[in-house]
């Protein structure tokens, strides 16, 4: 089998992986898309059973993943799913559609029409660009003289993106979340995720422990990756005051470096697992 | 090419002139952060190690 693997930074993950395949003496070609320029119409890629995404950026994963699927090559993540996860408003109406419960949204086209979604969603409020992770440019709005300066800086100094205006009320989750990983069509593992900051994101300081993947929580998280087209996704998902569980945001390139000891799941192998699944079906 | 853009030969940091404790396995791609400037140097060469300034996040990066 021969697997090609896409990336530019390598993270602890894509090391993980790397090693994980050596282990099991499973041909890995280490891809860097900043490396490789494609010659339209002819097929190159052929080699390669699976080509694994691993790409750090959206724009050059998406030009990637396009140019190889139109080479017939199989892909992981597929490039739909890519895109449906690499844009909050599309992940959104994504869940949506297929009525999987997630944190309700607005969108804003301008700054004036934005200061009215946020007023209709109550205060605080949360808004978001709609591509970007790690918990970055996230703004919690408490008031409307907030609002207004966070919306004047986002219309002013902020690429066309950021002129899509991202809205959702603030959820009080009790200074935690969870992120559940899903591998094909199994809920792998979960961990919670704990801050003393509204924002939970692990590469913000959050903590991390062990969530018990609870039939709830299986069903939510299996349903949104199916939402999204399937493959192998991170999601975060909100505990509401009342105890629903509602889906935030869903992640095609999942990392899990501070998951794996915490949950005791060995994430790169059961990933690996995965790929090798669908290369061999490939 | 800014200065610090051209891959150097290990063990300094580019920016601060720093000794690198660099670790062993590392491979194209991976970065190393300067324990003294904190700043991000990526891995391009492994035999011998050479490294360069790291680019900064992008808007579109994440997971």
């Amino acid at each position: 089998m021969n697997i090609g693997l896409l990336h530019s930074r390598i993270r602890a993950e894509e090391k993980m992986l790397l090693e994980e395949f050596k282990r099991r003496e499973i041909r890995c070609e280490e891809i860097d898309v900043r490396k490789i320029a494609f010659l339209s119409g002819h097929v190159t890629w052929s080699r390669f059973d699976l080509v694994v995404d691993r790409c750090i950026s959206e724009a050059q994963a998406e030009a990637t993943l396009a140019i190889l699927e139109s080479m017939d090559i199989p892909c992981v993540n597929r490039l739909s799913v890519r895109q449906v996860c690499g844009n909050k408003l599309t992940t959104s109406l994504a869940l949506e559609r297929a009525g999987v419960p997630s944190i309700p949204f607005r969108i804003a086209l301008s700054a004036e029409s934005a200061l009215q979604a946020i007023a209709g969603v109550g205060y605080p409020a949360v808004l978001k660009p709609i591509v970007g992770s790690w918990g970055r440019f996230l703004a919690r709005v408490n008031d409307a003289d907030a609002a207004e300066a966070v919306l004047e800086h986002k219309s002013h100094l902020g690429s066309p993106m950021h002129q899509v205006f991202y809205i959702q009320p603030f959820i009080e989750k009790g200074g935690s979340d969870i992120r559940s990983f899903v591998i094909g069509d199994e809920t792998v593992a979960a961990i919670r995720r704990r801050s003393n900051h509204w924002i939970t994101n692990t590469a913000r300081g959050a903590s991390a422990e062990n969530c018990v993947v609870t039939s709830e929580l299986d069903r939510i998280s299996r349903d949104a990756a199916l939402a999204v087209g399937g493959g192998a996704v991170a999601i975060d998902v909100v505990e509401t005051p009342d105890g629903r569980l509602l889906i935030n945001e869903v992640n095609a390139t999942m990392e899990f470096r501070n998951s794996i000891d915490t949950t005791g799941v060995n994430i790169p192998a059961r990933l690996v697992d995965f790929f090798v699944g669908l290369g061999a079906a490939a | 090419m800014a200065s610090g853009q051209y891959p150097v030969a290990a063990t300094v940091c580019i920016e601060c002139h720093a000794q690198l404790p660099l670790r062993d396995g590392l491979i194209v791609g991976e970065i190393v952060q300067c324990p003294e400037c904190g700043v991000e140097l990526e891995v391009v060469e492994v035999e011998p190690i050479r490294l360069q300034l790291a680019p900064e996040v992008e808007e579109d990066w994440g997971e």
